[in-house]
């Protein structure tokens, strides 16, 4: 479970100060998929950044089962994004002089895990294994980003617009093997969008609105990749 | 145009480099040429002395000029490859508007413009230092009286000519690398292809495997961090080992040269490993990885070229003073004989280990504070 209370963030100082989250509180249950949803400006990007230990927050806690991240020091928080946390971003961020291998070794390593092959193989990328990430398409290249986060085992995926940049078919497909691939390892995945539709195929949606949840709801189906608007 | 002179300032490792170069040739050359136009007066005692004296000053010009000048060069390529590299999309914009390659590398000359600096700091600086000079090259009173003069040939050649060459360099290399396609300049492609090959099916961990694929990737940063260690331990051992055979002023001069030589081109090298890689720093960092981790991969990679480089230098100052001694100064009688020695080796190489140590660590410190959040910040 991760519960968040009363989070708080500002940029800038003085007359400049920009309050980009007011005191943000909300609960995700293990095993959650759950969609913040929200327009540019709204404070989602910034929450997920607090809520995954990338950033601190001014005010209020975030606490992983009975540990609260916002205590820890940065080794701590490093040690602990090692144990717990998977990343998928919207730019992919992959290593451009490392092969799809690895970069998908970089998250697999950390785990201790010698399986990456097969996490791999799982987004369909089993040929393309030793091209680097320039050689890819974009959808490709965010299938490898999927499969660095997921090759380490985490506990939380957070994923950033992850189809931001990509087409509408690829976008389904790299959604369809996220949807997957969390049914069936069952991790919490906690992942920020604009696009309502992409909502639909989560459990939980919270809209977010000026730096505050306007609105939590839950679907009564999930939809999936293929089903969903665009 | 994007390339201005403030991008020239940051050359600042070549301007001294240049500096140096200019600083030890002017010195030796401007010396032969005011002494060889006394040759007449010059006594046959001395003259095995002068003869001595003049092949030195050819000698190190040649030697350390060159060594420094090819340095340069090496340098100078390297900034140039790295401003495109880094401004692969507003040079690519420019050639997706119909620049040609020649009127955009055109621009490149103003690098020209630090080698420049540089020669003139080290000539004038040379040129104060002349007198001084001249008084520990005649100590013993073996030549007449022998002030120092201004002569614009070498002037001209050791500071005009070698700017307009590395202006006229940097046009050359930045026209031959933005003959790369639009595309691979806007999207900043590099050529990781061929280095798949090489290990493309190498099972090694991830960190191991980074800390190679960093060293592939700016393989001139390897020449420039086993430079580094090669002045240093050079330049030490022979200030050291000079003693006998020079005189005092000069071995800290020497001493002086080594060191700046050799922390501008370490940090300027450590510096733009760590700048390079700060998004791969910032990515391993969200993912888990320590900052210990971080700093082997992208910086343990260099340390045994640095080594590699301090052998080198202990073998080459060898070698020059062994030479210097057995052949230049073969007529005169009063010069002592030249052995390796062991106690400044092992002095030097003591100095080098902590002063490599420190400065890794100083750098581990720099990408401890990387902020995580820069990558996500495109």
């Amino acid at each position: 479970m991760i519960t968040v209370s009363d989070i708080t963030k500002s940029y800038g100082t003085g007359g400049s100060k920009n309050r980009v989250l007011k005191g943000v509180s909300l609960q995700i249950s293990d095993g959650d998929f759950t969609v913040i949803l929200g327009a540019s400006g709204s404070g989602k990007s910034t929450f997920l950044n607090i809520i995954s230990g990338l950033e601190r927050p001014d005010g209020g806690s975030v606490v992983y089962g009975d540990c609260d991240i916002t205590k820890l020091t940065d080794s701590e928080l490093t040690e602990f994004r090692k144990d717990n946390i998977g990343f998928i971003f919207q730019q992919y961020f992959l290593l451009p002089n490392m092969t799809v291998e690895k970069n998908v070794r970089m998250g697999a390593d950390l785990a201790g895990n010698r399986d990456y092959r097969e996490t791999i193989a799982a987004v369909g990328l089993r040929d393309k294994s030793k091209k680097f990430p320039g050689e890819l398409s974009g959808g490709e290249q965010q299938r490898v980003a999927v499969a660095r986060a997921l090759a380490k085992r985490p506990r939380v995926l957070f994923l950033d617009e992850p189809t931001g940049a990509l087409d509408e078919q690829t976008g389904r497909q790299v959604l369809d093997y996220i949807c997957n691939l969390h049914n069936e390892y069952g991790f919490t995945v906690v992942m920020i969008t604009h696009n309502r539709n992409i909502a639909e195929m989560a459990n939980t949606v919270v809209r977010m609105n000026s730096g505050k949840i306007a609105e939590i709801y839950a679907n009564d189906r999930q939809k999936s990749a293929y089903e969903i608007g665009w | 145009m994007i390339i201005g002179i403030k991008d020239a300032l940051k050359l600042a490792g070549i301007s001294v480099i240049a500096c140096c170069a200019v600083f030890v040739c002017t010195m030796f050359l401007n010396y032969n040429v005011d002494i060889a136009a006394m040759k007449a007066e010059i006594t046959t005692e001395a003259a095995a002395m002068y003869n001595a004296i003049v092949s030195t000053g050819k000698v190190v010009a040649a030697v350390s000029g060159g060594c420094l000048v090819a340095t340069s060069a090496v340098m100078l390529l390297f900034y140039v490859k790295n401003y495109i590299d880094t401004h692969g999309k507003e040079l690519g914009i420019l050639k997706a508007l119909g620049y040609s390659n020649f009127k955009i590398a055109r621009h490149f000359w103003v690098f020209g413009l630090s080698v420049f600096a540089g020669c003139f700091l080290g000539y004038a600086l040379a040129f104060l230092y002349l007198p001084t000079f001249y008084e520990l090259q005649n100590a013993d009173r073996l030549f007449p009286e022998i002030k120092p003069h201004f002569h614009p040939i070498p002037a001209f050649l050791l500071v005009c000519l070698p700017a307009i060459i590395f202006a006229i360099l940097a046009v050359l290399y930045a026209y031959l690398r933005l003959k790369n396609p639009v595309l691979d300049l806007l999207k900043e492609r590099r050529e990781y292809k061929q280095k798949a090959a090489k290990r493309g099916g190498s099972d090694l961990p991830f960190l191991q495997d980074l800390k190679w694929s960093t060293v592939r990737g700016r393989k001139s940063l390897v020449f420039f961090i086993a430079f580094s260690a090669f002045c240093f331990s050079a330049m030490l051992q022979m200030s050291t080992s000079m003693t006998d055979l020079s005189s005092g002023e000069m071995a800290v001069m020497v001493l002086a040269i080594g060191l700046i030589l050799a922390f501008v081109t370490l940090f300027l090298s450590l510096s733009s490993v760590v700048k390079g890689n700060a998004k791969t720093i910032a990515m391993m960092r969200v993912f888990g990885y320590n900052h210990g981790d971080c700093a082997k991969a992208v910086l343990g990679g260099y340390r045994p070229f640095a080594y590699l480089g301090f052998a080198i230098g202990t073998g080459y100052q060898y070698a020059l003073l062994k030479g210097m001694v057995s052949m230049v100064f073969a007529d005169v009688g009063t010069v002592p004989e030249y052995n390796f020695d062991f106690k400044a080796c092992a002095i030097t190489l003591g100095l080098f280990v902590i002063a490599y140590e420190v400065a890794m660590y100083g750098y581990s410190q720099r990408i401890k504070k990387l902020p995580v959040k820069s990558v996500m910040m495109e």
